[in-house]
């Protein structure tokens, strides 16, 4: 048996490959961008011609992925947790129409938001949709579950979501690798009306969407990675999801053979289950990853009988990611910190590379906006956010991906002036095109500044749909040709940039301006494989 | 039982990942079990980052090493070092850098910061980038420090080295080579 080392992500990556995929979709997002790039840069994903391009964004990912498992083949889709709120309508529909070849989409989770804007968990989509659900405990189950959830996929013909986590997805294990499977033919839905929603195919799809979801909880393919197993100990009983079980058994050890312990790693589970464990406990501890969840399940409105003890009441933090300290407080376990960090310490906060050109925009842009005063500046997320920092303080906002734009629409609405928008390339053909359009038609009195560095620079650098697109698109949805200005951030144009930026600024309609310059870290990139190509 | 907890540190864009992966494939061949937690994303813009590694010849639950545990930390940054001493235990190592990379205004005096590594009772601090550059490879500081370290890894010094050569091989033998040249220097500065 082959083995190897790999981060979770990857772990997903591989086994997909294994398991026959024929098509990888994805945008860019931490903890889950190494998924895509594990599949763009291996041998087997060019063999076999998976596809293995960048989408514009996660609901472009998912439908597509979707029109991969209409053909009747097995298809993944990967995003990160805030993800699934733009690919959410794509999803949750999907779940209704059902899926011929096998259909995986995986979710990854930060929480304690180590590169996120919030902590949502991703079981709560999976719920709210009927899909069914894995949650890998560990880098080999992520691998081996890939496997299952595609068969689950297709023998419930239900897309599948696959839940991880930061520290799964961004931790290395070596892992035992499978015989590859061979990729699936084209082959139609049998039924020509599968996918098409009319509400009186709907309504049917949605009653057996139901049933199915109940028969779930007896599938073996599930059921197998739920597991009780009793211990001598009555007064505490242990439920586990995902990784909280690393960090309990790295506290108690060998002496885990005393803890009645419920594992559970696939969703959805049967009642039976939690009552086996609770029927025998006088407490219960629940470590899930994330929000409680199952928490809330288990205690109900009522929130009568045993005791249970979590993130609701207290044993546990409401929020943030757990670690092994965490979980040996609420087991009752002492912790024993080393020395504590000195203060002289500082905190090094990400920052501006320097020769960036984010950098060189932000200077010109805050000496034009100068005399209008502050509070006037949206903006988007990318490595552009990090101007809400010291030493810049020159944006206002930072919401979801596109938001800029129209959130600037929106007080330009409610008397602001000017409304500035500042929003990153990758970004802008995410989700700012369509902000873009809706100012165009009502000519609102906007300017909104592109950021392009020619790449998706905060996740690392992938491929931006926007690049050498930006012009065409803007004049394409209707920006004026005179209003549709393109500068170039370096030190040495900085009084010109500041001069084109006060025109637009006092300009009463939509104006667009693109500041580009390639982002530092990809030209270094470049040049140093050119070199080496030589 | 056979259990190293080590903690790399440094700042986005120094090259810790490529200490991490080294020990790694050291850990694959002598067939340990083995979790190395990363820090992706945001953090790497010039910001604090750190890895988790484990090695044992058992196999390894947390991904993340608890208090009070690590047996090493490996630093490629004075200051950096000292963030992580809540996870040093009482016998650990701390073996660091002495080069400090200064991209925060409030960065404190380096004196203060050498003098508080040395509070440490097993503490080694060495000029990798000078090392680096004597041995002619001034970007392969990460590897010195990797070197000095290594007596404090339970993986034979040649293990190190092939894994080396299997982390550069694909960039050519000269790539290789300083890499090694580096490794060996750091290692002789080693107090073992
Ligand atoms: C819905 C959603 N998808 C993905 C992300 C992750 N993400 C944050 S910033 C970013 C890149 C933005 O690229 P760009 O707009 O070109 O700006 P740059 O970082 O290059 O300056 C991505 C993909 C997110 N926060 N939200």
């Amino acid at each position: 048996m082959k083995r190897v080392l790999l981060l979770g992500d990857e772990a997903i990556a591989q086994a997909a490959l294994d398991a026959g995929l024929s098509g990888m979709y994805a945008y860019p997002g931490t903890p889950s961008t190494e998924i895509m790039e594990f599949i763009q840069s291996s041998k087997v994903g060019s063999d076999r011609n998976v596809h293995r391009e960048w989408s514009s964004n996660e609901k472009t990912a998912m439908e597509a992925a979707l029109g991969m498992s209409y053909a009747g083949k097995r298809a993944m889709v990967a995003m990160k947790h805030v993800g699934l709120n733009v690919a959410a309508d794509g999803f949750i529909n999907s779940a209704i129409t059902g899926v011929n070849g096998g259909l995986i989409i995986v979710s990854a989770d930060d929480p304690s938001m180590h590169s996120s804007q919030n902590e949502q968990d991703s079981r709560f989509y999976g719920k709210f949709a009927f899909v069914p659900c894995f949650e890998p405990s560990n880098q080999q189950e992520a691998y081996d579950m890939v496997f299952d959830a595609f068969e689950v996929s297709e023998k419930y013909m239900m897309p599948v979501l696959v839940r991880i986590t930061t520290r799964l997805a961004h931790s290395r294990a070596s892992i035992n690798l499978r015989a590859t499977l061979p990729q699936k033919k084209l082959s139609l839905p049998v039924d020509p009306l599968q996918f098409v929603l009319l509400p009186a195919i709907a309504r049917k799809k949605y009653k057996s969407l139901l049933s199915a979801y109940e028969s779930l909880r007896y599938e073996s393919l599930i059921t197998k990675y739920n597991n009780f197993k009793d211990g001598s100990k009555r007064d505490l009983g242990i439920i586990t999801c995902g990784i909280a079980y690393n960090y309990f058994l790295e506290n108690v050890g060998e002496s885990i053979s005393d803890f009645p312990v419920l594992k559970i790693s696939a969703y959805p589970f049967p009642k039976e289950l939690i009552k086996d464990i609770t029927g025998r406990c006088k407490e219960i501890l629940i470590l899930e990853e994330g929000a409680p969840v199952i928490e809330e399940a288990i205690r109900g409105i009522l929130d009568d009988g045993i005791k249970i003890r979590g993130r609701l009441d207290g044993t546990v933090p409401r929020d943030g990611e757990l670690n092994p300290a965490i979980v040996a407080k609420a087991i009752g376990l002492p912790v024993s910190y080393g020395k504590a960090v000195p203060s002289l310490v500082k905190m090094r906060p990400p920052s501006f590379c320097i020769g960036c050109g984010h950098a060189d925009m932000f200077n010109s842009l805050t000496e034009a906006i100068k005399p209008y005063g502050s509070g006037h500046v949206f903006s988007d997320i990318g490595c552009y956010t990090l101007a809400a920092l010291p030493p810049f303080n020159a944006i206002n906002s930072c919401v979801d991906m596109g938001a800029s734009v129209t959130m600037a629409i929106g007080a330009s609405d409610a008397g602001l002036f000017p409304s500035i928008a500042v929003i990153g390339d990758s970004t802008f053909t995410h989700s700012g095109m369509t902000g873009l359009l809706d100012a165009v038609v009502k000519n609102s009195p906007v300017t909104i500044i592109i950021s392009d560095n020619s790449t998706t620079g905060m996740t690392g650098g992938q491929k931006s749909q926007a690049t050498g697109r930006i012009e065409q698109i803007c004049e394409g949805i209707g920006v004026k040709r005179e209003h549709l200005r393109v500068i170039v951030p370096l030190r040495k144009n900085h009084a010109e940039n500041v001069c084109i930026l006060k025109e637009e600024f006092e300009y009463r309609g939509v104006s667009v301006v693109i500041a580009s310059r390639e982002c530092i870290q990809t030209a270094t990139k470049r040049k140093r494989s050119e070199n080496s190509n030589e | 039982m056979m259990k190293n907890d080590i903690i790399l540190a440094g700042v986005g864009g120094q090259g810790i990942l490529s200490i991490a992966a080294a020990i790694g494939l050291a850990a694959v061949a002598n067939d340990l079990f083995l979790k190395q937690s990363e820090v992706h994303g945001m953090s790497q813009r010039g910001g604090d980052v750190q890895s988790h590694l484990r090695l044992s010849d058992k196999p390894v639950s947390s991904d993340l090493i608890p208090y009070g545990k690590a047996d090493l930390i490996i630093s490629v940054e004075p200051m950096e070092s000292l963030r992580y001493l809540p996870w040093l235990s009482d016998k650990g190592w701390l073996v660091t850098n002495s080069n400090p990379f200064i991209n925060i205004p409030d960065y404190p005096s380096l004196d203060e910061i050498l003098k508080e590594i040395k509070k440490i009772k097993n503490h080694i601090i060495i000029d990798a980038d000078g090392i680096a550059k004597e041995a002619g490879s001034a970007r392969s500081g990460n590897m010195v420090i990797l070197g000095t370290a290594s007596p404090y890894i339970d993986m034979s010094f040649e293990s190190l080295e092939n894994a080396i050569r299997k982390l550069f091989g694909r960039k050519g033998n000269q790539m290789v080579e300083t890499n090694l040249k580096a490794l060996r220097a750091g290692r002789e500065c080693s107090v073992k």
